[in-house]
């Protein structure tokens, strides 16, 4: 998928976390992250973030991230929501999600 | 327990507070810009989070809108026991759905027929048409009803006493009997009013409901206690079974206790009393499954 | 630095430049105290002679403070204390180095104490608790020598023994005349009990009371008793009353606490130890106050009372106390507004002092005496240790308290917290730092089940008769973990920026610097 946009999903709540996704005209993958467990998941939440944007073959992208303790389905859920709407995609290909 | 499906809090471990059945929800507790969040987030809960053998509903939006078709093409594929239908009006309505579950269930390889559905029924026409809405579907295993909209749609307001109620409960009750599926009643929002919440959930036991739509882990417990088959209700059902049992082995068509003719209406509730009973974790030593 | 193993697996310096000799953990009550109690010297005042001073600074000056003395402050003001700053930023400015700070405690509003470390204000801190940046700092190194933690019990067993000599304590004194004798019941900063702040003053060889409520001579009944005092300082305000006691303390709400409280509420009744005339100890968190909530309800259902309720009061107990449900209180801490006016109003509601609260030491230790507590951690682990001081991410953030003593005291110790707290784990393979060993911790009661230390085969068997969630604490862990996924361990550097202290003076665990 092609970022188009800026665009942002999740809240600042206790286990969420917030993803705003922009252009990055540099033509890769950029996170900055911020979270309230960074020592401890820091690593973990930055290869959910690019494993879930491989998976929507998004390959050039800026994240930026606000932590609250997410686990890991919620991360993944946020970018999801984040890249659709940064791609201007209202219809997600759920056929290969089985 | 409704579970708010834009709120991660709680997403993620609903299920300890005990509740029967969890309602994630994508339509009315959820806001016009958040649904794909919703979606997004109940679609990777269910895939990811051990829900601990708790029954999973989740409520869709519906297909009228432009998020319900979204809603079942991710919701499926996430496998939940239950998906809920809001406002149903008619049998139609409940068949289109059945369709496009059928439709996913197929493309993602889930065994077709794998997926329930449950029908809540929120209009004027939602009542009228419960019969036809409760038989629509093999996969329909319970109606409920759902107050608010319904009460405005009558031109009413919803009383603590719930008279405005009783005509929908009872047709939507009606129907779920006739069709032989679970009657399922609707929130009580006032979570401080402990008094008024047992007083509803004691009317709809007595008229017969199956079960009560929660939206705060405080309701749980009253719920459950009222539904507990007293001590004194138990050890009634017990010599009820017992007797039909003595009845049975002496190859007498007639059953009597206490002097008094017991006949089938009796024992089916005594049967009913010792599942609820049995389902509160209460030891029973007698089932009486195996009567006639 | 050799290290030694103590009994619970941590290792232990035999020495640190700045302390001394350690004596690794050896058990519970191995160490047997072998010392007469230590004394000031004795002093005296003439008729006609005042301890009042016009100043904080000529307070200090009369007191005779030096360089590499020893000063401390309790912390009943908790979070709306001014006392320990004023009198720290005047002994700064006066150019005195090098000191020994002892305070009962140390709260987020002791950060300014960060400046007086870098300029060598003082170099050596003892201390039940540190919080805020004033902890983060001393966890990234900033002291030289190792901070000591203490429980409650632990400092009041030091100072009797003599193994900590307070030169000058400088005491906040709600009300307070003009020989010495305070109080906390009254005034516009008032606090309640002043249990910390006794053996303080009966230890210290010269006592300050700082005082923003002088009234008439004699204000008795006292606390703080005039013949341990040496000088009076009347100043605009000591505390901030919002900080000190903050109305009352409200009942949680909170679905997730209200369920581990009635879980723990149940393990309690189930556990034999819920009879006429029990005693309890409840801590101030939102699950702990719940819990005597859920036992009240119980309490009444069954006609049971109990004799008495200790340590930090709040006006829930008060209340059940009002209520005819308890007998007694004996108050180390009043936290709310309505602890703190009992404790002056209400004849059954008694202060006591830190030593005879939790000292080991102390002929007649009330928490022996205790049936219940219960309590909370910021970590458990698979051994049933309890982190209270450190956070999962090794950095200092909380406090030893009265912990370890109250539960090597109590018949049932139980410790009440979430399985997991945001994304990190509270139950743990091992946790950071051990305040309290396993040895003394009995059951563990999280939202997610609750585990009985294989030690009490009694409560395993009476647990079985409930339908309570009970399971082993390693089921517990390796559900939490599988929940959240495996943290990455923390980095430590080398350097030992405290050592933790059991109630009896043995070393229980270290605290490393963290990068």
């Amino acid at each position: 998928m092609k970022i188009k946009k800026a665009a942002i999903a999740g809240t600042f709540e206790s286990s969420d976390i917030t993803v705003s996704i922009q252009p990055n005209s540099e033509n890769e993958v950029s996170i900055r992250l911020k979270s309230s467990v960074e020592k401890q998941f820091g690593d973990q939440i930055k290869k959910v973030i690019l494993d879930t944007l491989k998976e929507l073959d998004v390959k050039s992208a800026s994240v930026g991230v606000n932590d609250k303790g997410a686990l890991d389905c919620v991360i993944k859920a946020r970018v999801e929501t984040a890249v659709m709407r940064a791609a201007e995609e209202t219809k997600f290909n759920w056929k290969v999600r089985n | 327990m409704y579970v708010p499906g834009n709120n991660p809090g709680m997403v993620k471990d609903a299920h300890i507070y005990g509740a029967d059945s969890l309602m994630f929800d994508l339509e009315d507790s959820v806001s016009l810009n958040e649904k794909d969040s919703a979606r997004f987030l109940v679609y990777n809960a269910l895939k990811s989070i051990d829900y601990e053998g708790t029954e999973r509903v989740v409520r869709i939006n519906g297909l009228d809108t432009p998020f319900g078709m979204e809603d079942l093409e991710a919701i499926v594929r996430a496998q939940p026991d239950i998906i809920r239908l809001p406002k149903t009006e008619c049998a139609q309505d409940v068949i289109d759905v059945e369709k496009e579950i059928e439709r996913i269930e197929s493309e993602a390889g889930i065994p077709v027929g794998k997926t329930k559905i449950m029908a809540a029924v929120e209009s004027a026409i939602g009542v009228m048409n419960a019969y036809e809405i409760a038989t629509a579907s093999e996969r329909l295993m319970g109606i409920a009803i759902g107050a608010e909209d319904y009460v405005t749609n009558l031109k009413t307001t919803r009383s603590l006493d719930g008279i405005e109620l009783l005509a929908g409960r009872s047709h939507v009750l009606l129907a779920a009997r006739a069709a032989g599926i679970y009657a399922f009643d609707t929130v009580f929002s006032d979570v401080n009013n402990e008094e008024g919440f047992i007083n509803e959930v004691k009317l709809i036991k007595q008229l017969g409901f199956d079960g009560k739509s929660v939206i705060n882990p405080r309701q749980i417990t009253p719920v459950h206690q009222i539904y507990t088959p007293s001590q004194k209700e138990i050890d009634k059902s017990v010599r009820v079974i017992r007797a039909a049992k003595d009845a049975k082995k002496k190859g007498s068509g007639v059953v009597s206790l206490d002097g008094k003719m017991v006949d089938k209406p009796i024992i089916e509730r005594a049967q009913r009393a010792l599942m609820l009973a049995e389902a509160s974790g209460i030891r029973v030593s007698e089932g009486g499954n195996d009567i006639d | 630095m050799t290290l030694t193993k103590n009994k619970i697996g941590r290792e232990i310096p035999d020495y640190i430049d700045g302390i001394g000799n350690l004596i690794p953990y050896e058990g519970l009550f191995s160490f047997k105290p072998a010392k007469r109690k230590f004394s000031k010297k004795i002093s005296s005042i003439k008729p006609g002679e005042g301890k009042l001073v016009e100043s904080i600074k000529e307070a200090i000056i009369k007191t005779g403070l030096k360089d590499g003395m020893t000063v401390s402050f309790h912390h009943h003001f908790r979070a709306g204390d001014y006392v320990l700053n004023m009198v720290m930023d005047v002994i700064a400015e006066m150019g005195i180095k090098n000191l020994t700070l002892a305070p009962s405690s140390l709260s987020t509003v002791h950060e300014p104490l960060i400046e007086h470390i870098k300029n060598g204000v003082v170099t050596k801190i003892t201390t039940s608790g540190i919080r805020g940046p004033l902890a983060e700092a001393i966890s990234k190194g900033i002291l030289d020598i190792p901070v000591i933690i203490r429980s409650h019990g632990g400092r009041a067993r030091a100072i009797e023994a003599g193994d900590l000599k307070i030169d000058v304590a400088f005491l906040g004194a709600p009300s307070c005349d003009d020989y010495g004798n305070a109080s906390g019941c009254t005034g516009k900063s008032f606090c309640g009990s002043l249990g910390y702040a006794k053996i303080n003053a009966e230890y210290a060889e010269k006592v300050v009371l700082i005082t923003d409520n002088l009234v008439p001579y004699p204000n008795v009944p006292a606390s703080i008793e005039q013949n341990n005092v040496d000088y009076v300082v009347k100043v605009d305000a000591i505390g901030d009353p919002k900080g000190i006691a903050s109305g009352a303390t409200r009942y949680t709400k909170n679905p997730r606490e209200l369920l581990i409280a009635q879980y723990a509420a149940e393990a309690i009744e189930a556990s034999g130890y819920f009879v006429p005339g029990f005693s309890i100890q409840s801590g101030s968190g939102g699950a702990s106050l719940a819990v005597a909530r859920f036992l009240r309800e119980k309490m009444i259902e069954k006609d049971i009372k109990a004799s008495f309720a200790l340590g930090g009061i709040t006006g829930q107990f008060v209340e059940m106390q009002k209520e005819g449900l308890i007998s007694k209180i004996c108050d180390v801490q009043s936290f709310d507004l309505i602890a703190a006016k009992s404790i002056g109003e209400n004849p059954n509601h008694y202060e006591i002092s830190s030593s005879l609260y939790a000292n080991p030491h102390n002929n007649g230790c009330i928490s022996n005496k205790l049936d219940i507590v219960i309590l909370s951690a910021l970590e458990v682990d698979t051994d049933f240790n309890v982190n209270v001081i450190t956070g999962s991410d090794g950095v200092i953030r909380g406090a030893s308290g009265g912990h370890c003593d109250t539960a090597a005291g109590a018949k049932l110790a139980m410790i009440v917290c979430p399985l997991i707290r945001g994304r990190i784990p509270t139950v743990v393979k091992k946790v950071n730092t051990v305040v309290t060993p396993g040895e003394t911790v009995d059951v563990v009661v999280t939202d997610r089940g609750i585990a009985v230390n294989p030690l009490r085969k009694d409560l395993i068997d009476k647990f079985k008769k409930t339908k309570l969630p009970v399971c082993t604490i390693e089921e517990l862990q390796e559900k939490a973990e599988k929940i959240t996924g495996k943290p990455r361990p923390i980095e430590y550097g080398d350097k030992i920026v405290g050592i933790v202290e059991y109630r009896d003076g043995t070393i229980i665990d270290v605290i490393r610097e963290v990068k």
